[in-house]
């Protein structure tokens, strides 16, 4: 009554469930890292390693704006290759696979692009 | 009366350089000194009423320090020389003892909410005064005796030491705070400075350090029964005399019985309402209610005070004050208890009294004789509120009411802080007044009801020593009374509490001079229609009724 | 100096997270740190509300904002006044959820007359919730980053949060609502006089540290950048207590994780217990039924009794048999009459 000892544990024990949450709520999950299917035969990407993994969507982003705004379509060479700056005509055209590529790290990490809302979504062949 | 005229110190409360008028002050807040100068402070109390009051609780030894006289303007106040290490402890004992005080001293995000809420800072512009400095003031202790963070890190976490300029601040600022609960409203965690005020006079009395205004009226009211320390026969002589004007006015003679056994219904009331104007008045009330609807009660003059100094020095004392009125009821075998109108005593008899001095379990559950209502909210306290039970007998019909009789009245309300925000009894007296009076107007919303101003008085400091402060500690109420007597020409302020009728007098008379206190059950017994009364061309306070002028 | 200080400390903590990635500390500030932080956070959480629960509430003391429950014809006002319990949960209810009591705020001035005037004051009630809400969205929404699979209720808020498709990776709108409302709290706190002068080193600790959590939250999305996935398989490794750091993280992650680890440290013993505190505030979480149910104070101390009705009519009785006052004792055979003392204290 004048100190509420039930009330107060039980709020103490939500407040440790709450906290607690990603600990007992992984437990059990099968955490399996992302495996990207990598293009066969191809070495190099038109940024490196690093900077695709960190800033691609910005590149995409940019490369949006400049297509449907100013009409430039064409990326730099690199190593003697030409790429366009084209979601589905330039990336694609190496990580064949949506499910294989992009999907594995979005879904892993809770991304949802809005590629898809313009873009047609590649019918997947396995 | 005070120094300075109410024109005067309107200017200076609106225009000399204060937190409130938006200047800052220089140095920071820990680096002001308390200085204590006539007129700032209550005077210290008396040796002797520290010895009595001590010696009546001799179980606990120590709760009001070493009797002495001393000086509050000198730098010497002759403390125990361990004073600092009483404090400490007492602290640590009143943590163990009160949930809220630890949470209240830990859980303070500062946010201001509550500065410009008290009638103190916003009269005086003194920073010390806003709650949250205030509740500071210990807090800064606090933390440097029992948090990691200030003994660590000292000021930067806002901790300090105890020191005697502390000690001074504390004397300061928790007698100028009147335990009102406004900033407790509209604190997000409900902080309430009332609390932190109250552990703070325990821990000053500890050391000794104490006012006579309380400890005076506390000793009063353990031997004679009664803050006023009214004897027996004298009390009875004064309810006598109201008889008389009574008698005078209506034509009607009643007589009250005294300590009688048997009795219904034990009726308790602060003795300022048999003692002077305009308590008086609203004593007539009573007897004229009580009289009207031939209730079965009667009046003690060993339990004669409703009102508990008490509560503003600790809790012991409160509980030992409050003890009578139970002890007296069981004594006389009533079945319940009526109170009347008083502020600090109904925060005591809702809060505490059940808690201290119950179960009393020798008492009925009161029921209305007269209307058969059962005051099922009282069912375990067992005392019920006279605005409640007169609401009741409204409610029902059971008065004789002729309104027109407070025609020569524009009433408008006062809540007191504890019957709204320790009670929440807010619409009882609006009830009775619009059954009694043909004129009420509200004062403006922020000024009433929970959110309602202080008289600026309460918790003992309705001494005359300290008038300036009172009357800007009472400004932001007579505000409001002024913007209704401006606006809607009210020139009454009806109250149900004593400590108010006798402070709102000093205070109203002071801002808005053309307005009159007084009680909720003046304007009853004003607007009763007595069985075999004359016809009456005045009311309770010899004043022509309207109509009847000349 | 009470504002440089606090800033000063979070550089500080900013630097020490950057040097120490440098020198290769980088499994201490992502592995030992967090599990630390959160030990302390969670064990002085603990410690201070079971602290506070020790203490009993020996009165019952609500402050009542409404009408109180009394004669049946009388509307009671359940929430701000309420007797019972369900009335208490709904009191709490809406000062947790709503900060109904900061929703009252006014703003008092005063004019020359004087004359005061109380103006409705609401800027701090809605940045005070925009806050904490923003706050709550942004630590909920990093699930993300720790569960995998995700609970149902991360992508909703992933969605509703970047709705406005801003950029890319999205623009989350409760970022820039958070560091608004930080800023504004910190404004207000500048600029008022009276907030001013009442605030302490310790108020602006955790502007400065929330605002610096939010600014590497920001540019580490949007700026700087850093491999997620690599950052996952730190975050559900530490949730799954088998933690290991592979790939490059970048400094600025690190960063952003340690100021978190301070905040969670720094918690339990600051006023940032005013989380847990709102819940125990006996002046709100009580029922108004005083008068109704008898509350018990564990110290209460029955040997505290009044001064007794026989000690009373002792000191009395000669004047009481005279004023004809009933008696317990009667008068023993008359002596002389005794003189009556005057009444000693004068009241107004």
């Amino acid at each position: 009554m004048m100190y509420d000892s039930g009330k107060i544990i039980t709020g103490l024990v939500i407040f440790v469930i709450m906290i607690t949450f990603p600990i007992w709520y992984n437990v059990g999950g099968a955490e399996q890292l992302p495996k990207v299917e990598k293009p066969v035969g191809k070495k190099e990407c038109v940024q490196d390693t690093q900077f695709m993994r960190t800033s691609h969507m910005a590149l995409l982003n940019n490369w949006r704006d400049e297509v449907v705004r100013s009409g430039e379509r064409q990326y730099q060479v690199v190593e003697g290759v030409k790429y366009e700056k084209s979601l589905q005509n330039g990336c694609m055209n190496c990580h064949t696979s949506k499910a294989k590529f992009c999907d594995e790290c979005h879904t892993y990490a809770a991304v949802k692009p809005y590629c898809w809302d313009c873009h047609v979504q590649p019918k997947e062949i396995n | 009366m005070a120094n300075l005229k109410a024109d005067e110190l309107g200017v200076k409360v609106a225009s000399d350089p204060s937190l409130t008028t938006g200047a800052v002050p220089a140095k920071d807040w820990m680096d002001t000194p308390a200085v204590f100068e006539p007129g700032n402070y209550c005077y210290q109390g008396k040796s002797e009423k520290v010895e009595y009051i001590s010696d009546a609780l001799k179980n606990n030894p120590g709760l009001f320090g070493e009797p002495r006289d001393w000086d509050i303007e000198s730098e010497d106040w002759k403390l125990p020389e361990n004073w600092k290490e009483i404090i400490i402890n007492g602290i640590k004992e009143r943590l163990d003892k009160f949930r809220s005080f630890k949470i209240f001293m830990d859980c303070c995000v500062r946010c201001g909410a509550c500065a410009d809420k008290c009638h103190f800072f916003l009269g005086t512009g003194d920073p010390k005064n806003m709650p949250v400095l205030r509740a500071e003031l210990m807090r800064s202790i606090y933390r440097n005796e029992f948090t990691k963070a200030g003994k660590i890190l000292g000021r930067l976490a806002g901790a300090r030491e105890m020191t005697f300029a502390v000690l001074k601040e504390w004397f300061m600022y928790f007698y100028q705070c009147t335990e009102c609960r406004r900033c407790s409203v509209f604190c997000p965690y409900g902080i309430d400075t009332a609390e932190i005020t109250m552990m703070g006079r325990e821990l000053l009395h500890l050391v000794g350090v104490n006012t006579n205004w309380i400890l005076e009226p506390a000793s009063n009211s353990n031997r004679t029964g009664n803050h006023m320390g009214l004897q027996p026969h004298t009390l009875k002589e004064n309810v006598e005399y109201l008889c008389d004007d009574i008698e005078e006015i209506t034509g009607i003679r009643i007589t009250p019985t005294w300590n009688r056994k048997g009795a219904e219904v034990l009726f308790i009331t602060p003795s300022a309402d048999v003692f002077a104007e305009p308590g008086i008045y609203t004593a007539m009330g009573y007897l004229l209610l009580f009289e009207h609807i031939g209730l079965d009660y009667t009046w003690s003059t060993y339990a004669s005070e409703g009102g508990n100094f008490g509560l503003f020095t600790n809790n012991e004392l409160m509980k030992k004050l409050n003890a009578k009125m139970y002890a007296e009821a069981k004594r006389l075998g009533v079945k319940w208890i009526i109170g009347g109108e008083c502020g600090h005593m109904w925060r005591v008899l809702h809060q505490y009294m059940d808690t201290m001095n119950g179960p009393a379990d020798f008492l009925e559950v009161p029921k209305s004789p007269i209307t058969g209502t059962v005051f099922e909210n009282a069912a375990t306290t067992k005392m019920v509120h006279i605005s409640e039970f007169t609401a009741d007998l409204i409610k029902h019909g059971k008065l004789k009411l002729d309104p027109s009789r407070n025609d020569h009245r524009k009433v408008t309300f006062h809540d007191s802080c504890n019957t709204s925000r320790a009670m929440g009894m807010l619409e009882e007296p609006r009830e009775i007044l619009k059954a009694v009076v043909n004129n009420f107007q509200e004062m403006p919303e922020n000024t009433i009801r929970e959110t309602t101003f202080c008289c600026g008085s309460g918790t003992g400091l309705n001494t005359g020593e300290i008038m300036d402060l009172r009357m800007r500690a009472g400004l932001p109420r007579a505000n409001a009374v002024q913007y209704v007597h401006e606006k809607n020409d009210v020139n009454t302020l009806g109250c149900v509490c004593a400590i108010d009728r006798a402070t709102l007098s000093a205070l109203i008379d002071y801002w808005v001079p053309e307005v009159q206190v007084c009680g909720l059950s003046e304007l009853v017994g004003n607007a009763l229609v007595m069985d075999g009364e004359k016809e009456k061309e005045t009311g309770l306070r010899f004043e022509a009724l309207e109509g009847m002028e000349g | 100096m009470k504002i440089l200080y606090p800033f000063v400390a979070v550089l500080g903590l900013i630097l020490i997270a950057f040097l120490g990635v440098q020198v290769g500390l980088a499994p201490v500030f992502g592995i030992v740190f967090p599990y630390l932080a959160l030990l302390v956070f969670i064990g002085g959480f603990i410690n201070k509300v079971v602290g506070w629960g020790k203490s009993p509430v020996p009165f019952r003391i609500p402050t009542t904002c409404g009408q109180a429950n009394s004669l049946p014809w009388i509307k009671q006002n359940q929430i701000d006044c309420p007797s019972t319990t369900a009335g208490v949960v709904a009191r709490m209810f809406f000062e947790v959820v709503l900060f109904r009591s900061l929703f009252r705020n006014t703003q008092a001035s005063v004019y020359d007359g004087p004359k005061l005037r109380y103006g409705s004051s609401k800027y701090l009630w809605l940045f005070a919730l925009l806050f904490h809400y923003s706050f709550l969205v942004i630590v909920v929404r990093h699930m993300r980053l720790f569960t995998d699979p995700m609970p149902f209720f991360v992508p909703v808020l992933e969605f509703f949060d970047g709705i406005l498709q801003i950029g890319a990776p999205t623009l989350y709108v409760a970022d820039l609502i958070l560091v608004g409302a930080v800023l504004f709290l910190f404004v207000r706190r500048v600029l008022l006089p009276a907030i001013r002068y009442i605030s302490l080193p310790a108020d602006y600790f955790p502007l400065f540290l929330i605002l610096g959590i939010a600014l590497t939250g920001i540019l580490m999305r949007y700026y700087l950048r850093v491999d997620i996935i690599a950052i996952k398989q730190l975050t559900v490794g530490l949730a799954t207590l088998s933690p290991t750091i592979t790939g490059e993280i970048g400094s600025i992650f690190y960063i952003h994780l340690f100021l978190v680890c301070t905040l969670l440290v720094y918690f339990p013993f600051s006023k940032l217990m005013h989380m847990g505190g709102v819940f125990m505030s006996p002046t709100r979480n009580m029922a108004n039924n005083n008068r109704m149910v008898r509350h018990i104070n564990p110290w209460n101390d029955p040997s505290i009794k009044p001064h007794s009705y026989m000690a009373y009519e002792d000191e009395f009785r000669e004047f009481m048999a005279e004023a004809g006052l009933p008696l317990e004792k009667e008068l023993p055979a008359k002596e002389e009459a005794p003189v009556a003392d005057e009444p000693t204290a004068e009241k107004e």
